[in-house]
């Protein structure tokens, strides 16, 4: 909702306190109000006055008690928002399905506005014939829909050296979960027609910052895919409408949006992302280049800390989500008592290949302290490291590919910190 | 991922094998790109120097542009100015608590940095630079990282005599070997394992986690507490700052009332100045002057400000800055002041423009 909106509606403003004054009442009261409930007991505007006509809202939004539900950025991370990132408030959530308009953002030079009829994507270098194709022509091609998760090789990067922030929006939530509509990267190549000597490609952004990566050529052909659409409508100007490059199981960064340009050559570009960016110091001051795949992960989403327990103690949903960039997730493991016991979580929704992936584990809470912790089992039978397991390899100054486990301490009153423990 | 890996490194095969047999499948769809065509956007540099165009450029030169076109956010020694990217420095700091990675300490090519400069740089202004330019900052780059003197001159032909002090320091991934094997766990322990747990690192004690209001409502909501002040907080604006700024202004001013539902809008564009500029008590010149007061104030009205040739010679020329002129210049910057030093491509959305305004407008002094 905007704000000039709320100011020509004093009507509803009215009626907000209203309620308000309402539900005041009854957290107040509560039980100890023996003619009953006043939601139920009295007549609420809502049932008596019409509610909005069908011509209202043609594009429809969230509800207004869902404002709180959106993405948020941290500011001291970078020096301007506009070469940013906001993260997707993964505690709000469930299911599987990233909504569009929650999709975290990174980009490097502000979301581009393209009009579709002023975009192309070109295809040259070692090729047959260099091509040009407008979005009409992409739209004549076979398509493919496929879910995928798309995760920022950043993800979880300000907890190498401990933990630091409060809430999995702000320490897991460079992530999105999204179905994809769009035509195999392989056909547009083969419509080109690769040289023998062509073993890598290079994508090209049409925004200011002209993102590149180079992705080897056993990918490209693999399941790479040049996608126009998210969950079933178009790709958001802020996911790089009209056109992005998908590239599955990858980091995000690879997965180029206002995708304008394909280059196929014998050598990659070392170009700044995967040079200066995207290459993981180690401890001895050498690093690791084209570090491409998302390692399995996991994180508890409620309770955390920006979702703590509210109701008491008594019977209690834990859920969360769980990934891996090399498969499926056949099984999630989940402790309360800090990894002393683990319990096999209850997997829900569909497992899909490359996809985040639902589990939930419900149990009586006590009432005493826990401490949260999941761990993920990928189809290769990777299991996610602790977050020490993982420094004894990478150090602290690797920045990308953080998938330690987290942990969340819960109070007796429900709060929930994140920590870390022994 | 070894499979893959394998396949690269054993080079040549998969290709041709994969590619051929979907030949037969080919729509005619598209049509063949012009050399025209290709030239303006196949403009990527790779460290074999394929792709370099021809030209040169000396660190003198180089140091001209960087100063006039660069340091306002990287610093005039490429130490970067607040938050903005570090150039020069870091030398030896890679293996250190804190290391700091620039040109002249981590990347691996001279390529990289000319392809980057050439396609990226300056920000806000991408594309702007000539190749001799391209080639002359690249020289200075290099020289603030101590790695040539000042006589140098950088061109297409010495360009790969030139290597960077840390490119043998990169290796392919090799999470294979090591992580994959060690954390590929068959046998897992589920209870009893272990005696004790301590908690060893909390958030709470650094915590810096951003909170806003809505987060902050919504909890309240959900506890049951009273909403009546939040569900107004939440819709109207950003944060309670906003409130109170947007709050103050006009009463203390005098001013005709400003619309206070824009104002909150306007704080919320303000974000995207927020880079350069501060307004309001206590702020500082930063990229770009300090706003307070600038609407109905003259051109270029902070005093010891380095403002460009073009603002000043408007200023001398006696203009003030009203709601008309803000507008347009706020619509395209460039266009509005010739060489302006605001590397802002400026705000697409008439109400923006309108709404960030009259944000300004709630800070006249
Ligand atoms: C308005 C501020 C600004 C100006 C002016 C500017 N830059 Fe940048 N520069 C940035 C930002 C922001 C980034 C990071 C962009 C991103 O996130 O991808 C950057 C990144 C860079 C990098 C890569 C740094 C790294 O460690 O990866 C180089 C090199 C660079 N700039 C060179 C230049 C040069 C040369 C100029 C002048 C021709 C220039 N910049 C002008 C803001 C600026
Ligand atoms: C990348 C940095 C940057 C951004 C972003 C930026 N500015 Fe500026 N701004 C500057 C600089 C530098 C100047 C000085 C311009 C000159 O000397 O030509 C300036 C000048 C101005 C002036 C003239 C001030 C005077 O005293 O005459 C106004 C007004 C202004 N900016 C408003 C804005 C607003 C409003 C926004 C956001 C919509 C914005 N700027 C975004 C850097 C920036």
């Amino acid at each position: 909702m905007t704000v000039s909106d709320k100011g020509t509606k004093p009507s509803r403003r009215a009626f907000l306190k209203g309620a308000a004054a309402a539900g005041g009442t009854l957290a107040g009261a509560g039980a100890a109000h023996a003619a009953g409930d006043p939601v139920i007991t009295e007549l609420q505007p809502w049932m008596q006055q019409l509610g909005d006509g069908v011509d209202v809202a043609p594009y429809g939004k969230p509800s207004e008690y869902e404002s709180h539900v959106k993405r948020r950025t941290v500011e001291w991370l970078t020096a301007d928002p506009v070469s940013s990132i906001n993260f997707t408030p993964l505690h709000e959530l469930d299911g599987i399905i990233t909504p569009n308009g929650l999709c975290f953002e990174r980009h490097h030079a502000g979301t581009a506005h393209i009009d579709p009829a002023k975009h192309r994507l070109m295809i040259n270098g070692l090729v047959d014939t260099p091509l040009v194709f407008t979005m009409a022509d992409l739209l004549r091609f076979p398509r493919e829909n496929h879910v995928y998760f798309l995760e920022c090789a950043a993800n979880s990067g300000m907890e190498w050296r401990g933990a630091q922030l409060n809430g999995c929006q702000f320490t897991h939530g460079m992530i999105h979960n999204v179905m994809y509509t769009g035509v195999k990267l392989r056909h547009l190549l083969e419509e080109a027609g690769v040289k023998t000597s062509g073993k890598w490609v290079m994508p090209e952004g049409a925004d200011a910052a002209a993102m590149t990566r180079s992705i080897p050529m056993e990918k490209a052909l693999d399941d790479c895919l040049v996608a126009w659409k998210m969950n079933g409508e178009a790709l958001r100007p802020e996911q790089g409408y009209p056109l992005r490059l998908v590239v599955p199981g990858w980091e995000g960064n690879m997965w180029v949006k206002w995708l304008r340009r394909i280059e196929v050559g014998d050598e990659p570009w070392h170009h700044r992302e995967e040079t200066s960016k995207y290459t993981d110091l180690l401890a001895d001051g050498t690093a690791r280049r084209f570090t491409w795949e998302m390692d399995a992960k996991s994180v508890i989403t409620n309770p955390s800390p920006q979702a703590p327990i509210l109701h008491g103690k008594g019977p209690t949903v834990l859920t969360g989500l769980a990934w891996s960039g090399r498969g499926t997730i056949p099984r999630v493991d989940v402790t309360i008592d800090g990894g002393k016991n683990w319990h096999a979580a209850r997997m829900s929704g569909p497992s899909l290949d490359k996809s985040m992936h639902r589990f939930y584990f419900e149990f009586d809470w006590d009432g005493g302290e826990l401490l949260l912790q999941s761990r993920a089992h990928d189809s290769t039978g990777y299991v996610q490291p602790t977050k020490n397991e993982l420094r004894d390899y990478r150090g602290t100054n690797s920045i990308y590919h953080n998938n330690g486990i987290q942990t969340w301490y819960v109070n007796k009153n429900g709060e929930a910190e994140n920590v870390e423990v022994s | 991922m070894s499979k893959f890996l394998n396949v690269l490194t054993a080079s040549a095969v998969a290709v041709s094998v994969l590619a051929t047999p979907a030949m037969a499948e080919n729509l005619g769809l598209g049509r063949a790109a012009t050399p025209d065509e290709i030239a303006a956007w196949d403009i990527d540099i790779r460290p074999d120097g394929q792709g370099l165009p021809e030209g040169s450029g000396s660190v003198m030169d180089g140091e001209v542009l960087y100063t006039e076109k660069c340091s306002v956010c990287h610093g005039v020694f490429g130490e970067a100015v607040g938050r903005w990217p570090v150039l020069a420095g870091g030398d030896g700091s890679l293996s250190d608590d804190r290391p700091v990675k620039t040109v002249g300490s981590y990347w691996p090519y001279l390529s990289t940095v000319w392809d980057y400069v050439h396609r990226a740089m300056p920000f806000g202004d991408a594309q702007s630079l000539s190749n001799d330019e391209v080639y002359a900052i690249t020289a200075y780059l290099m020289y603030l990282n101590y790695l040539v003197e000042d006589d140098f001159v950088l061109s297409k032909e010495n360009f790969l005599e030139v290597r960077l002090p840390n490119e043998d320091n990169f290796f392919m991934d090799d999470r294979a070997d090591g992580e994959l094997v060690a954390f590929a766990k068959p046998e897992i322990c589920m209870s009893d394992c272990k005696d004790s747990v301590e908690i060893t690192a909390r958030a709470a004690i650094i915590d810096v986690t951003p909170e806003d209001a809505d987060a902050r409502k919504a909890r309240a909501a959900r506890l049951g507490m009273d909403v009546s002040e939040s569900e107004g907080a939440a819709s109207a604006g950003e944060d309670d700052a906003t409130q109170e700024a947007a709050a103050s202004a006009p009463a203390e001013s005098g001013e005709p009332a400003l619309d206070m539902a824009l104002v909150a809008e306007g704080e919320r564009v303000f974000k995207k100045c927020a880079a350069c500029h501060q307004v309001g008590e206590g702020a500082k010149d930063r990229v770009g002057p300090v706003l307070n007061g600038v609407i109905g104030a003259p051109f270029g009205h902070v005093d010891g400000f380095r403002y460009s040739k073009g603002l000043l010679e408007m200023a001398d020329e006696g203009m003030v800055w009203t709601e008309d002129n803000m507008a347009e210049f706020l619509r395209k910057p460039r266009d509005y002041i010739k060489r302006t030093k605001m590397s802002f491509a400026g705000l697409r959305k008439d109400e923006e423009i309108a709404a960030v305004i009259e944000y300004l407008k709630s800070f006249s002094e």
